[in-house]
């Protein structure tokens, strides 16, 4: 367990590199960062003194050192566009979208997986049939139509939740947090919906296939010899066993969550880390795309970093050195 | 009254053809503390049977009619909730693969617990208490520790075990045993064979026994269903049907299987296989393949009165009349060395990543999968070699025809070194090699006509000549196996498994090679289907003059195959002996271990004690002789020091530090006898 740990970390550390690495050939070749912060008339002497105080000059190998220490220290560099510390601004934006994506998650998940359940263990029902060719569209639409098609039934239409914003919020410590008021929970159902859509669909598809494939083992068969109760045989052995690939899928798509949440903050108007980005984007902002793409890689690595360990306390026979076990299993 | 009676019992399938009859009209009983047999060839509706009696057929499969009653009681036609409790309280079931049996995500105990709560009103204590008895009671050492464990860390053997254990744990009166032994290896089936025995007669449990393997009925079972197309051929007490069997396919089957002992020259052959559900023979199923059919046969589905004789001729088949069919043709005696391997080796890394070697400072490991090897095959014999699975035979087959490469050692083939460059070998000597697959199903390209798999070897070497000799050529070498020239623009789904196997061949020998090396020709195919394939194989040496590297786990077929044996425990050679010698006077303790594993068809009802242990983990063998663990005659140094291959006056050679002191059976050492054999 203690060498599996050691190198994911060490696997971890090396992707973090190379991320920071392409993170830094952004910020230090993307134009030239002298002419992004001083201002159009400064003269020749001014942008040698920038020059120096960013140690421009240094060879690269330093540079790239330079930033990655201070990068793992949360340190970016100053905004272009806004003048503010990068690592202030993401902080600033990161409750946001870490609230949209953590109900997402959990909706695809309380909905996916029962769901998933029913249309394995009755897959000729009508709301089995019914529910496949509803999650083939909502896999096949893309998710800003189906969100402004929300946005249309339910904000201007019925006039029921609000079409953008997080409403109120409520700070604490340096966490804005919309759970703990009304509107704020009202504008988190619409953006929620819309992003967990792709994933509730997915999931419930996933575990509905591996179910169905795990309701074939011979071991459940032998669990019905035995004359064990049908729900024992579900819940117990068959849904243990389907939550295996599950999690692995959710892992990497939880990564993906962040990734399409730009899509969603965008047609809500969402004030997250994804407009930070795509505003980044329209104003050429390169510490901020730089942080914000060590920030979500960062991230990525520690989900698949946790879905691995949690692989282990799922399943025993990762647990065992495979060399020795006993047996034939070589 | 009987325990179970099955009355004229019927097994549909729906399909879009139409429904399917997969078991019609089978009738039969069991009786309290009974072992009933069920036999026959794959498709025969033997494990379809099983599972109708315990409720279990797969959808859409379902009971057309007929009844099945347990202590008088019907339960065909229980709902499913009632059906769940005879389940594992009234019948329990043991099925084929131990490893696949059990529920990976589970220990054993919580298994074996769930299984007892479920059946039994016990506490959780009480439940645990029972279930390491059942553990320590099937044979497992420290049962209390195992009882957390998980399936993997259990060895397939003991795996079989804990499903025997879960499958009596709520003290069933019946139990279905569907082929619980044909995925062991042969030393550990005769282990779990004695185990369900004693288990269940000390219980008085009746067991249903479904199996292929006519050897495990022979000393198992009281009596014995024989089972074709879904129908009863036979039923009656083991001896008779076995001995003086009364349907003629019966006679057949038995006939068909290679035995120990004097060799024939050809086995009984029961032309054909078995009919597809979608065309079963009107009248008794059997007439198209019967030697003795006559007019009724295509009307009556044969069925007497007897309990025990369903075909409508009462004439029996006697086994032996086809025997001597074959002239014996004299074996031209030439005994230069066609193949030579000497001191081969294969080495396969098991290293772990960079990573895990810095931190738990690990040296490299390796499996040493073929560990020093020495062989020779005289021109035109044939030369098998045998072992469990894991003991490296394959990988000899694939390093002599240059599938891998040898870490290490020599390979000559007619003088030429193979050995060192398998792939860039001239293409003179690779055309006089060739290999049969053990699967029929996976060796033959599905996409492509029976015609162009037989030519492709042509093709490779430019011996095709035109399109019209091409033609006529594969045209030749169908009819040679047994084929048609017109199934040659058929596709290989079109064929059965024994007739694959006869495209493979034809595939193999249309080179024209000297040399053919056979891994497991007929291990995936039916006794009879088998019978055809050993017999064809057998007339091609006979015929062509080949000579045969031929690679089975089943003594009795090399037996029937084999001029010389060599038999291999992880990675080397324990003993190589002219056949006849191996069979009637085996040197090497592991040689004899696995001729105890034969099952006795002759039911002399010799009591056979099965061999413990298992084979161990290649990857960290047993330090001196490999088989030291496991042997009766083991001492210190057989423990310390490697035994090498020794000459002995039977003309073969064993590698045994307990045969070569005498602390074995009595041998004469090398010169003090004339023989007239060379080692090979």
């Amino acid at each position: 367990m203690f060498v599996f740990l050691v190198r994911r970390l060490f696997q971890a550390v090396m992707v973090m590199l190379a991320v920071a690495f392409i993170a830094f050939l952004m910020f230090r070749y993307l134009g030239d960062p002298v002419n992004n912060i001083v201002s159009q008339d400064a003269t020749q002497e001014q942008r040698e003194e920038v020059r120096q105080r960013l140690h421009l000059d240094d060879p690269m190998i330093m540079q790239y050192g330079r930033f990655v220490a201070n990068a793992a220290q949360g340190d970016f560099g100053m905004s272009y566009r806004n003048s503010r510390p990068v690592s202030a601004l993401l902080a600033e934006r990161l409750p946001a979208t870490a609230e949209l994506v953590l109900v997402a998650a959990l909706l695809s998940l309380v909905l996916g997986i029962p769901l998933g359940i029913y249309t394995a263990l009755k897959p000729r029902g009508i709301l089995s049939q019914g529910l496949q060719i509803l999650s083939l569209i909502g896999i096949s639409l893309p998710t800003f139509v189906t969100g402004i098609l929300l946005i249309l039934i339910f904000s201007v239409w019925l006039g029921w939740l609000p079409s953008f914003g997080r409403g109120e919020v409520i700070d604490i410590g340096w966490w804005s947090t919309g759970f703990l008021t009304l509107s704020g929970i009202k504008a988190l159902i619409l953006p929620s919906f819309m992003l967990c859509l792709f994933q509730l669909t997915l999931i419930m598809r996933l575990v509905r296939a591996e179910m169905m494939e795990v309701l074939r083992a011979d071991y459940i068969k032998f669990a019905k010899a035995r004359g064990l109760r049908n729900k024992t045989i579900h819940f117990r052995h068959a849904l243990k066993n389907t939550l295996i690939p599950v999690v692995t899928i959710f892992g990497l798509q939880l990564g993906g969550l962040i990734a399409f949440a730009i899509i969603t903050e965008t047609v809500f108007q969402w004030p997250g880390m994804g407009a930070l980005f795509i505003q980044a984007v329209n104003f050429t902002d390169v510490p901020v795309m730089a942080a914000y793409l060590v920030m979500v890689s960062l991230i990525f690595v520690i989900i698949n970093t946790s879905v691995d360990l949690l692989y282990n306390v799922i399943d025993p026979r990762l647990r065992a050195d495979p060399t020795r076990a006993s047996g034939r299993g070589a | 009254m009987a325990l179970l009676e099955v009355e004229n019992l019927k097994v549909e399938f729906p399909t879009r053809k139409g429904v399917l009859t997969a078991v019609d009209s089978v009738s039969f009983s069991v009786e309290q503390g009974e072992i009933l047999g069920v036999v026959g060839e794959s498709g025969a509706g033997k494990s379809m049977t099983g599972a109708a009696v315990i409720g279990l057929l797969e959808p859409p499969g379902r009971i057309g009619g007929g009844q099945i009653r347990l202590d008088g009681k019907r339960i065909d036609n229980l709902p499913p909730s009632e059906m769940r409790k005879v389940r594992g309280r009234h019948i329990g079931a043991i099925f084929q693969d131990p490893l696949t049996s059990l529920n990976p995500l589970f220990t054993v105990g919580e298994q074996l617990v769930e299984t007892i709560r479920t059946h039994l009103p016990m506490s959780a204590a009480d439940a645990r208490k029972r279930a390491i008895e059942w553990l320590a009671e099937v044979g497992i050492p420290a049962p209390d520790k195992r009882f957390d464990q998980y399936p993997h860390q259990f060895s397939g053997g003991m795996r079989q075990r804990v499903v025997i254990a879960l499958a009596l744990c709520a003290e069933p009166r019946l139990i279905i045993a569907d082929e619980p032994t044909t995925a062991l290896d042969v030393s550990v089936q005769a282990q779990i064979i004695a185990l369900l025995k004693r288990v269940c007669r000390e219980r008085n449990a009746a067991v249903i026994l479904v199996t292929h393997d006519m050897g495990v009925i022979a000393e198992t079972a009281d009596r014995v269903a024989v089972m074709y197309a879904g129908r009863l051929a036979e039923i009656g007490p083991v001896a008779q049907v076995l001995q003086k069997p009364s349907h003629p396919y019966t006679a057949g089957l038995m006939g068909s299987i290679p035995r120990i002992g004097p060799r024939p020259d050809r086995l009984i052959q029961i032309e054909g296989s078995m009919p597809r559900l979608t065309d079963i023979p009107k009248g008794c199923a059997f007439n198209p393949r019967c030697p003795k059919v006559f007019a009724n046969c295509h009307h009556n589905p044969a069925r007497t009165a007897a309990d025990r004789r369903w075909c409508g001729r009462l004439s029996a088949l006697r086994r032996g009349d086809a025997m001597n069919a074959m002239p014996t043709s004299l074996k031209t005696a030439d005994n230069r060395t066609l193949l030579s391997v000497k001191g081969l080796k294969k080495h396969f890394a098991m290293t772990k990543p960079f990573l895990n070697r810095l931190i738990e400072k690990e040296e490299p490991q390796s499996v040493k999968a073929v560990d020093g090897l020495d062989l020779d095959i005289p021109r035109g014999q044939t030369l098998s070699l045998v072992g469990e699975s894991g003991c490296g035979k394959s990988t000899v087959a694939r390093l002599i025809m240059g599938l891998s490469t040898p870490s290490g050692g020599n390979i000559t083939f007619d003088g030429i070194d193979i050995s060192r460059a398998p792939a860039g070998s001239p293409a003179a000597v690779r055309q006089r090699m060739q290999m049969i697959f053990q699967d029929p199903y996976a060796s033959l390209n599905p996409r492509w006509r029976v015609r162009d798999i037989i030519a492709e070897p042509l093709r490779t070497y430019g011996l095709s000549g035109s399109r019209e000799e091409e033609r006529r050529e594969v045209d030749r070498l169908l009819e040679f196996v047994g084929l048609n020239a017109k199934d040659g623009d058929k596709f290989p789904h079109e064929f059965s498994g024994g007739q694959r196997q006869r495209i493979s061949i034809a595939r193999a020998i249309s080179t024209k090679p000297e040399f053919l090396v056979c891994d497991e020709p007929t291990s995936a195919l039916d006794v009879s289907v088998q019978a055809q394939i050993l017999n064809l194989m057998r007339e091609m040496q006979r015929e062509l003059g080949l000579t045969y590297l031929f690679i089975s786990h089943d003594l009795a077929v090399v037996n029937f195959m084999s001029d010389w044996i060599g038999v291999m425990y992880l990675g080397r050679l324990v003993e190589v002996a002219p056949a006849a010698e191996l069979f009637n006077n085996p040197q090497h303790p592991y040689t004899r271990l696995l001729l105890d594993t034969i099952p006795d068809l002759g039911m002399s009802k010799r009591d056979r004690t099965p061999a413990a242990g298992e084979v161990p983990n290649p990857i960290s063998p047993p330090p001196g002789c490999h088989f030291n663990p496991r042997c009766p005659l083991a001492n210190d140094r057989c423990r310390s020091e490697a035994p090498v291959l020794r000459a002995y006056a039977n003309g073969g050679r064993v590698s045994c530090h307990a045969a070569e002191e005498g602390r074995g059976p009595a041998i004469v050492p090398a010169g003090m006898e004339h023989s007239t054999q060379t080692a090979p």
